[in-house]
């Protein structure tokens, strides 16, 4: 973008003249500077890791968290701008709550993520307003199996089997698409999970990173859950020291 | 309606009036149908009922227990609602009274639940708070004379310590290690005031036995009970739902 938006990017309501939405993409943008979120969807649950950016030491431990309970069998894990994004995730409360109280059962996440993504896609439309500058991911272990979901600042959403977003979402992916995802458990997709996102942390340009991890499967009863903490201390070991003789096996090389 | 208008170029003047409409009731001269005010009637009796609930401390607990009746009036019709709710890890509420407004507060402390866990904070919501909240619920109510028709039983761990209370329809609500609602009040707070004053630290199967009994008692002389129940316990491992429990009878001295 050399001659940014040349007049066509103040408000969402305006198309450029060759067919773009400016303040969209630059609330993509806000998202790809974001730390690392990845989900992937195993055979029996769903795991999602995200990569938390600490900018200060002075931060208590385990603020701001990227990671959210939605309902009972609902998680959302969040890239982007964070106010914004809690803002998503209370949305999707009050959908998922008032599914469940018309109907008596948890919502669907095809319907949650209906709905969501019409809630973001709406903000894409008036010059009045601003779009979301998060990317949201969705996940829920439901009778036909695991169900994932993400939804872009504009509105749109796929289901995956695997997703990334944020910084470093294209090494993710790589790494990602290398992995048998629908033979995998939940115990294997953690260990993954850790590892990816400790291998795609960039320790030049930030420096401290929390990792938070939460899974919904078959062996939580379909509840959607932090991955307890001995468990992720496990693979959060594991992936350092995967980490530490990829490094060591490089310099063997050289 | 047209025959009762005065007639014009197009239909006749009706030929009498004043008497019944074809097809409606006849008002008696000063005696409207309709209601005198215009007023409301709120809800002044509970429709499908649970009867009583019996809660009882223990050493390291608390055990609470309801029978599966839901009564229409004098008649058992539904014989399979629970009446015990595991409201969290560590709470059970156990309800007689309306099984309706049960049923309506039960869902908005599920939501409240919810909420709580969606703040992720590692806190949760403890029986004491509980108690006060439902507390507020039915004064409030009561206040509008439009009373939730219920009788509650809280029962859970605070802070490691076993707690219970209750709450009526009035807003009445005290604590005690020994509850008993409805008919069980009369018939079973003897019992269970007796067991706890002999021992106050009886184990838990010591304190099952004692509400069995009670259960028992209940059915052979409230005519609104029902054989089966649930029993909840509750200790600082968590909350344990059991049942539907049968009660044995023997009805042979009923032959005459």
């Amino acid at each position: 973008m050399s001659s940014i938006g040349t007049g066509y990017d103040l408000s969402a309501s305006q198309f450029s003249p060759d067919g773009r939405v400016f303040q969209v993409e630059y609330a993509q943008k806000a998202v790809e500077n974001s730390g690392t979120v990845i989900g992937l969807r195993g055979k029996d649950g769903i795991v999602i890791a995200v990569e938390k950016l600490v900018t200060s030491k002075l931060y208590e431990a385990g603020a701001n968290k990227r990671i959210f309970n939605i309902d009972h069998h609902v998680g959302m894990a969040v890239s982007g701008l964070i106010s914004d994004a809690r803002q998503i995730a209370e949305t999707a409360r009050s959908e998922a709550a008032s599914y469940r109280g018309q109907y008596g059962v948890g919502i669907p996440l095809k319907y949650l993520n209906e709905r969501v993504s019409m809630y973001m896609h709406a903000y894409t439309l008036y010059s009045a307003l601003r779009p979301y500058g998060c990317a949201v991911i969705l996940s829920a272990y439901e009778a036909e199996g695991p169900a994932m979901y993400m939804i872009d600042p504009s509105g749109v959403s796929y289901g995956y089997y695997g997703c990334a977003v944020g910084k470093a979402k294209q090494s993710a992916k790589t790494e990602i698409e290398k992995l048998k995802l629908s033979d995998m458990t939940c115990k294997d997709l953690v260990k993954e999970a850790a590892r990816i996102i400790y291998l795609v942390h960039d320790e030049l340009k930030d420096k401290q990173f929390e990792l938070e991890m939460s899974w919904v499967g078959a062996h939580t009863n379909g509840k959607h859950e932090r991955v307890p903490s001995d468990v992720k201390t496990e693979a959060e070991a594991k992936a350092r020291q995967a980490i530490d003789e990829d490094s060591d096996s490089d310099t063997e090389d050289m | 309606m047209a025959f009762m208008t005065k007639g014009d170029w197009y239909n006749s003047q009706a030929f009498w009036q004043n008497g019944p409409a074809p097809g409606a009731i006849y008002n008696f001269p000063g005696n409207t149908a309709q209601s005198e005010s215009n007023g409301f009637q709120r809800s002044q009796a509970p429709i499908t009922t649970g009867t009583s609930v019996l809660g009882l401390h223990y050493k390291d607990g608390v055990v609470i227990a309801a029978d599966v009746l839901g009564s229409y009036g004098s008649l058992a019709k539904y014989r399979n609602c629970e009446r015990l709710m595991k409201v969290n890890d560590n709470i059970i509420l156990g309800a007689g009274g309306d099984f309706a407004d049960f049923q309506y507060i039960k869902n908005i402390i599920e939501q409240k639940i919810l909420e709580e866990e969606c703040l992720d904070d590692g806190f949760s919501l403890k029986p004491k708070s509980l108690h006060c909240w439902l507390t507020r619920v039915m004064y409030n109510r009561r206040s509008k004379f439009d009373p939730f028709w219920n009788n509650f039983i809280i029962a859970g761990m605070d802070d490691d310590k076993p707690f219970m209370g209750t709450v009526d329809k009035l807003g009445t609500a005290y604590a005690d290690p020994v509850i008993t609602t409805g008919y069980g009040a009369y018939m079973a707070t003897p019992l269970l005031r007796k067991a706890y004053e002999d021992n106050k630290e009886m184990t838990k199967e010591e304190a099952l036995q004692h509400i069995h009994k009670s259960m028992q008692v209940l059915f052979y002389r409230d005519a609104r009970s029902f054989p089966k129940y649930h029993v909840g316990i509750i200790n600082k491992d968590g909350i344990e739902i059991k049942g539907p429990l049968t009660l044995e009878s023997n009805w042979e001295v009923a032959n005459m």
